[in-house]
């Protein structure tokens, strides 16, 4: 381990809270992303176990529905938002792209502290009784007839918001001014401008959703009446006004997580991305056309027909770039000399899992199908697919990725390696008879269902138990791993990004001297200073393990 | 990071330290207008369905006092521009001077916003149970402030609007939603304005801004700005709906 780096640089507890370091923010997010993590699991697992017997003798039916607002508040606006942006996000870019440290490293700090405050009220709000609204805080059930605490929950989660957008501000800024010498738009490595776009939406899209739950919450609380019909004002506003931000949020969730995996496969497959320009502007175009497709969490709300018919048509648009780069991704793979790190494995279940779940987005993103399906267990398969399979497995191949950057160690590969196969497996487990169940027609939200759904109900807690056992191991090994793993170097892998080529883990000031970029991404080829057995020219051969493990 | 002289230590240069802060501002001004629209947005639709309700909703505001806190805010840009030049230009004594003249504005409206909205109180026009679009002219005694004649003229207009709209005491209150959740997300701002520009003073009697070094002033001068353009939307949105006749 180097003699000095950020994490031995000071000590004390004041050293971390009032600290403006982006990679000692990054692991104060960190922690408390996964403390949201695990409550919304527990409620997870309540739902799941509620959901064993047709009748649901577990919870009463009023409960239920607090179960599963609250897992929703929990996993979306608390750890799915946050978790890439905010963990590797904000520990990486500035090491990407060369960079002391974000543009505002105070604001960085207070957005943490804006998150910490936003948690609070929501956790307030989860022990006084929790919530019932589902986390869509559809009015006028939030704002006039629900009788649990919904306003703590909803200044809870406007309050979040704003630690999002000054993430995001804080991004755009670093990408645009803080680049190292050399360091260009189109050297920038692919999880840089996966964060470009994240960042654009989350400036975009969080405003208006804080402006919305304002409103709902003033609602609620003084009397305001945009969202009342009893005052003439319409509830479907609210839906407009929500989906405005909330569709857009499903990218903040994933795109940060195409990041990872566009840096994964390059890594592992020792191979140059596919058609990098190519990936980067899906990123943006995913950024673009996904705050053009809102309503089609609305087509049956009685909206135009023909407003419904171009936001399908749209949606059907905004699955061309994502298409694109699944295509890339497999197409770098391609000749590769691919070698099955804990990383890749997740990378090859990001590809697996998104792949289904962006395929069934567009059943339901075409206007026929999802009339059939809308509300059902077929909308909680496919979205569980996308944020669960496809967001956080890129946050977990990410974190193991990075795991030995952040500190210093490694962390254990077989053991991780099975832990992957366990989240894997119980993943599918828990969510593809859930695909069944919803085209069987059970609806969703409902405490109760008939008993011929039962089997795959079993099937889906079943597989959520071993779900539970792949989220736990890592916790459980990595947090190990930070202290008694074996010391990682500089570049274990090795990966080509400048955050590779400081000390693991990095000094306070991230390097000593400023680099200077010379080398384009993922330029396997070109880098001796990698130590690579790489032929130039026609593609790499045969080139090193990853690292010793093996 | 330590701070050395004005400069962070995670910036090479001044200049990108600058450049920086205001690509920071103006991105930040863009999620304002992405808040503001929203709520706009709510404006917008509502004043198209219930236009009645809007127009005899908007007849009830005060002109005169609309007029003056446009006016005062429009005073208040200016001296915020001259608050600016004066710090580029190195006249260390007069950005103080405008400063407080700014924030003095800034108090200005506050004052009057204060009556305005103590007014609408008295008036029963504040969305709720007690809500009364007809309240003044039902009980006259109750609102002196009101001149006779247009008192007299409000009744007409509540008639009127009233055979167009029978649920006329409903549609209002959308109004005096839209009233005060505009003006009062406005009047935040102006108290975060107000504040920063506190922070400013403090700075600059201090004598911390130079010709060569005032981004503070410049990029709080474009939050206050905006602030004041926000209201440049508000006073006809709010006040100007339906007062040609």
């Amino acid at each position: 381990m180097p003699e000095k780096h950020y994490l031995n640089a000071t000590y004390g507890i004041r050293s971390w809270l009032l600290t403006t370091d982006h990679k000692r923010i990054a692991l104060l997010y960190l922690a408390s992303v996964t403390l949201f993590f695990f409550i919304g699991g527990f409620f997870a697992m309540m739902i799941r176990l509620h959901l064993l017997t047709p009748n649901g003798y577990l919870l009463s039916a009023d409960t239920y529905n607090r179960m599963f607002t609250m897992h929703g508040v929990a996993m979306i606006f608390f750890f799915l938002i946050p978790s890439i942006p905010a963990v590797m996000g904000n520990f990486l870019i500035p090491l990407m792209i060369g960079a002391k440290d974000l543009a505002f490293p105070k604001i960085n700090l207070l957005s943490w502290y804006v998150y910490v405050v936003g948690g609070m009220f929501t956790l307030w709000s989860m022990v006084n009784g929790g919530l019932d609204t589902g986390w869509t805080f559809y009015t006028p059930l939030s704002t006039v007839y629900s009788n649990s605490a919904v306003a703590p929950a909803v200044v809870g989660v406007f309050i979040t918001g704003f630690s999002s957008i000054l993430t995001g501000l804080n991004f755009l800024v670093t990408i645009h001014t803080m680049r190292a010498p050399g360091m260009t738009w189109f050297r920038l490595p692919l999880f840089v401008w996966a964060h470009y776009a994240t960042s654009i939406v989350m400036i975009l899209g969080t405003p208006v959703v804080a402006i919305t739950l304002g409103l709902a919450g003033m609602e609620r609380l003084f009397g305001l009446g945009f969202f009342n019909p009893a005052m003439g004002g319409d509830p479907i506003l609210f839906q407009h006004l929500f989906w405005f931000y909330s569709h857009p949020a499903v990218y903040i969730m994933i795109l940060p997580a195409m990041g990872v995996i566009s840096e994964l496969i390059p890594t592992f497959a020792r191979k140059k991305l596919f058609g990098y320009h190519f990936v980067a502007a899906a990123s943006l175009a995913i950024a673009v056309i996904g705050f053009l497709v809102w309503t089609h969490h609305m087509f049956v709300t009685g909206q135009s027909t023909y407003a419904a018919v171009a936001f399908s048509f749209l949606t059907f648009l905004v699955a061309i770039p994502s298409a694109v780069k699944t295509f890339n991704w497999t197409a770098t793979l391609f000749g590769g000399s691919i070698s099955f790190d804990t990383p890749m494995l997740y990378a090859f279940g990001f590809l697996g899992l998104f792949l289904v779940g962006g395929l069934t987005g567009l059943f339901l993103g075409s206007l026929g199908t999802d009339i059939n399906i809308h509300d059902t267990y077929f909308v909680v398969a496919h979205f569980h697919y996308i944020m669960v399979g496809g967001a956080v497995m890129g946050y977990l191949g990410g974190l193991h990725f990075w795991w030995p950057k952040i500190t210093g160690r490694m962390y254990p590969e077989w053991l991780a390696r099975i832990a992957a196969f366990i989240l894997f497996i119980g993943f599918n487990f828990t969510f593809f008879p859930q695909f069944i169940l919803g085209i069987m027609g059970m609806p969703r939200r409902y405490h109760v269902y008939p008993p011929e759904f039962q089997i795959y109900n079993v099937m889906s807690t079943a597989g959520a138990s071993i779900l539970a056992v792949g989220y736990l191991l890592p916790m459980v090994y990595l947090t190990w791993a930070a202290f008694y793993g074996k010391v990682a170097g500089e570049n274990p892998w090795p990966a080509t990004g400048l955050e590779w080529k400081t000390q693991s883990p990095p000094l306070t000031e991230n390097f000593e001297v400023t680099p200077v970029v010379t080398w384009e991404a993922y330029d396997f080829h070109n880098r001796p200073d990698l130590g690579l057995d790489v032929p130039g020219g026609h593609g790499p051969r045969i080139v090193a393990p990853a690292h010793g493990d093996d | 990071m330590h701070r050395t002289g004005s400069l962070y230590g995670q910036f090479k240069t001044l200049e990108q330290q600058k450049d920086t802060a205001t690509l920071g501002m103006w991105i930040f001004l863009v999620t304002e207008v992405m808040f503001f629209g929203g709520i706009m947005l709510a404006y917008t639709i509502n004043r198209h369905t219930y236009f009645h309700a809007f127009a005899v909703g908007s007849n009830t505001l005060s002109l005169p006092l609309g007029g003056f806190n446009t006016v005062v805010l429009l005073a208040s840009s200016f001296t915020m521009a001259m608050a600016v030049w004066s710090a580029q230009s190195g006249k260390k004594q007069l950005i103080s001077i405008f400063l407080t003249l700014t924030i003095l504005l800034g108090f200005v409206f506050f004052g009057v916003k204060y009556v305005e909205y103590a007014q609408k109180f008295h008036h029963h026009l504040v969305p709720g149970k007690n809500f009364d679009i007809s309240y003044c002219v039902d009980n006259p005694s109750k609102c002196e402030d009101i001149s006779a004649a247009d008192l007299e003229r409000e009744r007409g207009e509540i008639e009127e609007a009233k055979a167009a709209d029978p649920n006329l005491n409903a549609h209002a209150q959308l109004y005096y939603s839209a009233y005060f959740g505009m003006t009062g997300l406005h009047a935040l701002h102006m108290v975060i304005g107000a504040g920063l520009l506190l922070w400013l003073l403090k700075g600059s009697l201090a004598g911390q801004f130079t010709a060569e070094w005032n981004n503070p002033v410049d990029i709080v001068g474009l939050y206050w700005h905006f602030v004041d353009i926000v209201w440049i939307y508000l006073f006809p949105l709010l006040y100007l709906i339906d007062r040609h006749k």
